[in-house]
């Protein structure tokens, strides 16, 4: 039997402290890990979707409202605005606009958002064809990887769109004519995965059906997206050809001299972490509290074990340990009840962020996981462990300094 | 085997405890008979390496253990000197069993269970063997104190009241018991106690007075 396994008899021997200590470094290192799971996951959502992207346009609001559902689809768009007035923006000869990308939102199948816009979005978000081809008819949709998987949807199906973001039987479209998918998109980690790609002009056959008759003939694909001036659309995403005073200025004069609103992603996301950012900090801080008591809890265990340990502690000196020997026993049992509760702690923030994924994805169709390590928790763990020995160290002292002759002479 | 010269123990730095030499050949059972507060536990300890004392040697084995340091003092101790206490203490989170490899174990000496079995054989201990040391009597604890003692074949064997709690039937069985094993490996006993139930059995006897002495 080595050191090793008599601490570990030793800690199995006081079961109820045990467990204590094993729960409050279970409950601290899974906590943190916990919050620097979601936390990365959240950051690399956003940063994936940014997609180079300077500036969206859309109708006045809330800014971040905007963002959100035009650049990560998780809230609703602000309105609409008139093709007339983002006609400029939309022009490709704009000196300082490199890319500009109207969406048209509203739309879902099976809570999939179903987003009218033009090939520059594959371009943006760097989405390739799996399969199939890209729409070149009115009601032809491109499928992101996610939906064509969770839907089973092959080129060739065909589904109604519902109006709105959730699903409602009474709010589908079965008078229009439906959608046709032509193509799926190659995974790519973003949210165009989440996605049902189609052109603006199918968008507004499909809400336009009632008033005219021939909604095919009233929108051509061939023609720019300008020249439908009556038309509306959701939001423009912008990407600029350099960032220069003009561009730095565009967002307040739009704000300042137009019905429209131009918001600013890196601010408003910037924003939205400040925000977000609070609440973690304090449950971060929370955590490190608990880690701490944790520390504690094994420091009163160890420490209370040694006043009914000292004959034994004495007795494995008469029986020929050294000091050093005892303090390693001690300082092995601290380590040991930070290492087990850091693999509980860590078991049990994968688990359940495997479980909290789940929620995500069916409430904001973003995946996460809980199969992901993170080089951070390297650094939980050896803190923890940290804590561990530290909490040890006093007892570990004191079972070195055992006297053996007054001890054994007591008793 | 074991024997004192001129022993001194200074227990504040003022007061000193002076004690006789001893001169326990090898193989002989000696006691040690002292009332209560004449330094018996303070000499046994002296003896075991558990004190040092502050003039004098102790040869045990050919070895001056006054003089040997920390660490080595404690292997030794483990290799030589087998020690029974008044009460007896184990490791309580260890078996009967894993408490005697235990001790083989910090002594340094080679894990050998055929011998664990044996000793526990010889005092009918076989049956206990892993069983916590909380579940065992008291009578059951002294016998197993007494065969993790003898367990690595010591050359000393030192024990400390080893019958005063036990009445004279228990009494009668520790101490036939502690007799046969001590002439089963050849080792050199010392019976530290104030029991005169034991005087009749030891015709090698060391008494000791109130020797102390103030400087």
């Amino acid at each position: 039997m080595n050191l090793l396994q008599l601490s570990w008899k030793n800690i199995l021997h006081k079961p109820t402290s045990t467990l204590l200590s094993l729960v409050l470094f279970a409950l601290g290192v899974g906590l943190v890990s916990l919050l620097m799971l979601v936390n990365r996951q959240l950051e690399e959502k956003f940063e994936k979707n940014l997609a180079g992207i300077d500036m969206v346009i859309g109708a006045k609001g809330s800014p971040l409202q905007l963002i959100l559902s035009s650049m990560y689809h998780i809230d609703a768009p602000t309105g609409n605005v008139a093709i007339a007035d983002v006609k400029a923006f939309l022009n490709p000869k704009h000196p300082v606009i490199g890319m500009a990308v109207p969406l048209s939102l509203g739309d879902n199948y099976r809570s999939y958002r179903i987003v009218g816009t033009t090939f520059d979005f594959f371009d943006l978000y760097k989405a390739q064809l799996a399969q199939g081809r890209r729409w070149e008819a009115v009601f032809e949709v491109v499928i992101g990887a996610a939906v064509a998987d969770a839907l089973a949807l092959k080129t060739g199906d065909t589904f109604h769109s519902s109006h709105g973001f959730v699903v409602d039987e009474n709010l589908e479209h079965t008078d229009a004519s439906a959608f046709k998918v032509v193509g799926i998109l190659q995974p790519t980690g973003a949210v165009v995965d989440q996605l049902i790609l189609t052109s603006p002009q199918s968008i507004w056959g499909v809400h336009e059906h009632g008033e005219q008759s021939h909604e095919h003939e009233a929108f051509d694909l061939s023609k720019p997206l300008t020249d439908y001036e009556g038309e509306s659309i959701t939001s423009v995403l912008i990407q600029f050809k350099a960032r220069n005073a003009m561009t730095l200025n565009m967002p307040r004069n739009i704000n300042e001299n137009t019905n429209m609103q131009a918001a600013t992603p890196a601010w408003e996301i910037n924003r939205l972490y400040a925000i977000l950012g609070d609440s973690a900090l304090a449950l971060q801080v929370l955590a490190l509290i608990i880690i701490a008591v944790s520390g504690l809890s094994v420091f009163l265990s160890l420490y209370a074990s040694l006043r009914d340990r000292r004959y034994e502690l004495a007795l494995m000196r008469v029986m020929g340990a050294s000091r050093g020997k005892l303090f390693a026993l001690i300082l092995l049992e601290g380590f040991l009840l930070a290492a087990v509760g850091c693999v509980i702690g860590l078991a049990l923030s994968h688990a359940g962020m495997g479980v909290f994924a789940r929620a995500l994805e069916s409430s904001y169709r973003y995946s996460f996981t809980g199969a992901l390590f993170l080089k951070e928790e390297i650094w939980l763990v050896l803190a923890a462990l940290g804590v561990g020995l530290l909490a040890a160290f006093i007892p570990a002292v004191q079972a070195r300094n055992t006297d053996i002759s007054q001890t054994l002479a007591e008793g | 085997m074991l024997q004192t010269k001129e022993l001194t123990y200074s227990y504040d730095g003022k007061n000193t405890l002076v004690f006789p030499d001893i001169d326990c050949g090898k193989g002989e059972h000696w006691l040690l008979l002292g009332q209560s507060g004449s330094g018996k536990t303070t000499l046994l300890h002296l003896l075991g390496g558990l004190l040092s004392p502050a003039t004098g040697s102790i040869i045990v084995a050919g070895d001056n253990i006054a003089t040997k340091r920390a660490a080595a003092l404690d292997r030794f101790r483990g290799r030589h000197i087998g020690i029974i206490f008044q009460k007896s203490h184990f490791v309580r989170a260890l078996t009967l069993e894993e408490n005697l490899v235990l001790a083989q174990q910090l002594a340094g000496a080679p894990i050998d269970r055929g011998r664990v079995e044996e000793l526990l054989g010889h005092l009918n201990l076989s049956h206990k063997l892993r069983e916590k040391p909380d579940n065992l009597s008291m009578g059951e604890q002294q016998r197993a104190a007494i065969a993790r003692a003898l367990l690595n074949r010591p050359d000393v064997i030192l024990a400390d009241e080893p019958t005063s709690a036990l009445d004279d039937v228990n009494c009668q069985e520790v101490i036939d018991l502690l007799e046969r094993e001590a002439t089963a490996t050849g080792a050199t006993l010392l019976v530290v106690t104030h029991d005169g139930r034991l005087k009749a059995r030891f015709p090698r006897q060391v008494l000791l007075t109130h020797y102390q002495s103030s400087l």
